[in-house]
């Protein structure tokens, strides 16, 4: 007997925000296009700061908290949203097989220890030898794991006990849209049964702000619409958690899990962005691969970032789809890099489970009322990748 | 003729090209000749000032030259000497068309000291300096080269443009297991049918200031100094920790079916692969080494061979008190009586650490000691340690028969990748 083709659920989402945290936050702040924005920590740059959030809660030891950085609170906490959500914290067998992508930059700088450092050292008779004492003495050890990569997956894996297997991606917005795509292709593929799969990002960072800053991307000045900044193109840095469970359907049925949605397909691009025309023509190749036929329900939530070229493509191209009303959640959430794409997975997930978009914000945005069944999910990096996912009710039909 | 599907009906997955940097060499041959000689790549640092340093020695790769030095510069050069070599050796494709993926194990990217310094002047803040003051540099549009450089997809960025591999290249990190998980992505892709072939390249370059500094502040490096050739001495007595050292490993994985069809010289198999983390603590392995046993078995089964089928092992080895002695342990474990018949190995004792690279490294080098018989030494072994019971092929290179190895990578963060490698079934 041929086995049915294997197909994906979304059963557990974990997303924290400056919308708050969870489901109904998230729901909320899009219903009512709330809008939360810094403008004066790192002016002229705007940025989303994270909603205060109790990190007790899914971090329970204080231990673990003090080896962490923001960053990997903020993913640490959301990938415990993600498990309590789908069922399975706690559950150690199941847990011990969990596979784990994540996506991830890297750690926040000793602003202080930075700042010290720079200020004396054109004033040392000897600077190397100044700049090795005062690492030597000031760079805290612990800090060198916040810094690294993979520890985020490294203290997912030592608070909730997901070990079945532990990959980081890199590599800005691409590290998402990839986790995503290999998270899927595995289980599709009969690799895995249920994987965790998300990332972290903290926007609050004077050196992640810096670091957009060199090539002119910060969104600064009179906070716009994503879509509406091609006076001031750029994007709001944003801190911001999102993890979800994806199972195979069969696994998900067998232990009684309730789906979210279904995710469907995800691919990633990589265009010329030297040619100009290219970040268009790589969505649609992604589009033919990805989307089949949409039907009347169906809606797009963009990872538009705000930045020039990047966004002005995208909305050319997405202009070539007239039927499709899209949201770009970055006006209200922000962009968080890495995470971006899971982020916007999840969004889509959400809205497709209450069957309903949420409000347009701008004039790019046109209300839809009819019910949502599918979603299109677009993640144009501001510098590299494309990618999109397609993710659809639970009960359409399955994709072939 | 063997099968192009294994017991599974999975695609067996060969090993077509396959390319190395470190400390001793550019390129297998040389590496190779060094590495059976028991040749040290070990060396006083000479990049920065090493005063007042604990650690004062590392593996530079200083034969290459790369202007400014970044650890990303230097990464992606290596990474591109390595990948060419790879890449040439296969014969896959034509000039700038590589028929698959790419996965790139690369470090975490950051500014470093050299370009703080120079926003800081550039910023012209006279008595404070503090961040707002480089973000005001940054954003003057005069280091508009410094976002991609710094970007984490910047290394990933040039290697796929040049070797025009197909779709987004995908940068990871798993720490010091990086370089067999990139294999392991690319293995996985291929089995999936996604794809008949991947480049699977690591790399490293990160022998600067700070992480130096860092990985001491952690008590993890040799403090050895002098000779440095003898300080990373795996399973010795007296290892002291592990050495940093920089280099680059690539390997061209293709389909069994596709390699032979287009008439391809197989240089090996991977045979198999297994992972399992950690959840016991961030620097630590767990102290009953299930996570560890766990990872080789996986690998065995993922191969569909037992114990006693594995002829050697290229030990992750990196000479700290800890690894080396939980390695033995798991091993041990899961090979049982048949444990003490199998030459173990450290190439680390010659090539250093080289972190994100390792694993790719050492997979190389387990596939030329299949295809040369003979064994790469554990060089520095010079005082035993008598909770270590293994044959650590020590000090001078040995010729064996052998048909299959197993390669272990371990990482911070519970990494734990085991690689099962073969020659190419008659």
């Amino acid at each position: 007997m041929a086995e049915l083709p294997r197909e994906a659920w979304i059963t557990g989402i974990g997303i924290v925000s400056c919308l708050g945290e969870g489901l109904e936050a998230h729901w909320a702040g899009f219903a009512e296009s709330k809008r939360v924005i810094d403008t004066e920590t790192y002016a002229p740059y705007i940025v989303h700061p994270l909603a205060p959030i109790d990190f007790d809660k899914q971090i329970p030891k204080k231990g673990d908290q003090r080896q962490m950085e923001p960053w990997q609170r903020i993913g640490t906490y959301a990938a415990g949203l993600a498990l309590d959500s789908a069922g399975v914290k706690g559950n150690k067998e199941l847990l011990g097989r969990m596979d784990m992508i994540v996506a991830a930059g890297g750690g926040e700088r000793d602003e202080a220890v930075d700042s010290a450092i720079l200020t004396a050292l054109p004033k040392a008779e000897r600077p190397d030898i100044f700049l090795n004492e005062r690492l030597m003495n000031d760079l805290r050890p612990t800090l060198f794991l916040a810094q690294l990569s993979n520890l985020l997956a490294g203290n997912v894996s030592i608070v909730h006990g997901v070990t079945g297997s532990s990959r980081t991606f890199m590599g800005e917005e691409s590290a998402g849209a990839d986790a995503v795509r290999i998270a899927l292709a595995r289980i599709k593929a009969g690799q895995s049964e249920i994987a965790l799969v998300g990332g972290s990002y903290n926007g609050q960072r004077s050196d992640v702000v810096m670091l957009f800053e060199f090539g002119g991307y910060c969104l600064k000045g009179e906070f716009k619409p994503v879509w509406e900044r091609a006076a001031q193109p750029g994007f709001a840095i944003a801190s911001l958690g999102a993890f979800l469970v994806v199972e195979n359907r069969a696994h998900a049925e067998a232990r009684g899990a309730t789906p979210i949605a279904r995710l469907s397909a995800v691919a990633s691009g990589y265009s010329d962005r030297g040619q100009p025309g290219a970040i268009k023509d790589e969505l649609g190749r992604l589009w033919a691969k990805v989307v089949g036929t949409l039907g009347p329900g169906a809606a797009v939530i963009s990872g538009a970032t705000g930045v020039a070229t990047a966004t002005a493509e995208e909305r050319d191209f997405l202009a070539s789809h007239p039927e499709l009303p899209v949201r770009a959640t970055g006006t209200l959430v922000g962009h968080g890099v890495e995470p971006q794409m899971v982020m916007n997975v999840a969004l889509a997930a959400l809205a497709v489970s209450r069957g309903k978009l949420f409000p347009p914000n701008g004039a790019f945005e046109r209300p839809m009322d009819g019910p949502l069944t599918q979603a299109v999910v677009t993640g144009v990096g501001h510098w590299r990748g494309e990618g999109l996912g397609l993710v659809e009710a639970v009960g359409r039909d399955a994709p072939g | 003729m063997a099968s192009i599907r294994d017991k599974s009906g999975r695609p067996v997955v060969v090993v077509t090209g396959m390319g190395v940097v470190t400390s001793l060499a550019a390129g297998k041959d040389d590496n190779w000749k060094k590495l059976t000689a028991g040749e040290s790549g070990i060396r006083s640092i000479t990049r920065f000032d090493t005063t007042g340093l604990k650690t004062r020695i590392a593996g530079t790769v200083d034969f290459v030259p790369v202007d400014p030095l970044t650890s990303p510069a230097l990464a992606g050069r290596l990474a591109d000497m390595a990948a060419e070599e790879a890449v040439a050796q296969s014969g896959i494709g034509s000039k700038g068309r590589f028929p698959g993926p790419l996965f790139l194990a690369v470090a975490p990217v950051e500014v470093e000291w050299p370009q703080r310094q120079e926003l800081a002047k550039a910023s012209g803040a006279n008595d404070q300096v503090a961040y707002a003051d480089l973000i005001r540099a940054a954003s003057s549009g005069k280091f508009r080269h410094y976002h991609e450089r710094f970007m984490f997809s910047s290394v990933s960025d040039t290697l796929a443009q040049k070797y025009g591999t197909e779709g987004a290249p995908i940068s990871l990190s798993t720490a010091c297991a990086s370089g067999a998980s990139s294999i392991q992505l690319g293995f996985e892709a291929i089995r999936r049918g996604e794809t008949n072939a991947a480049l699977c390249v690591a790399t490293d370059g990160s022998v600067n200031v700070e992480s130096l500094i860092r990985f001491s502040l952690l008590s993890a490096l040799s403090i050895s100094n002098d000779p440095p050739q003898g300080a990373s001495k795996p399973f010795s007595k007296n290892r002291d920790g592990f050495v940093m050292a920089e280099g680059a490993g690539a390997l061209v994985l293709e389909s069994y079916e596709a390699a032979k069809a287009r008439g391809a010289n197989i240089l090996g198999v991977m045979a198999g692969i297994g992972e399992l983390a950690d959840s016991f603590h961030r620097t630590r392995s767990s102290p009953d080494g299930k996570p560890i046993v766990g990872c080789m078995r996986r690998a065995l089964d993922d191969a569909g061979v037992t114990p006693e089928d594995i002829d050697y092992i290229n030990a992750h080895g990196t000479s700290t008190p800890e690894n080396d002695k939980m390695e033995c342990q798991c091993v041990i474990t899961v090979f049982g009586e048949h444990a003490k018949k199998i030459p173990i190995s450290s190439t680390k004792s010659m090539i250093g650490h080289t972190l994100s690279a390792a694993g790719a490294i050492e997979a190389v080098v387990t596939l030329m000691t299949l295809e040369h018989q003979r064994i790469p030494p554990t060089i520095n072994y010079n005082v035993p340690d008598p909770g270590i019971t293994l044959d650590v092929v020590p000090n001078v290179a040995r010729d064996a028969k052998m048909e299959r190895a197993i390669s272990n990578s371990f990482g911070f963060g519970g990494q734990n990748v085991s690689l099962v490698l073969a020659r190419e079934p008659a």
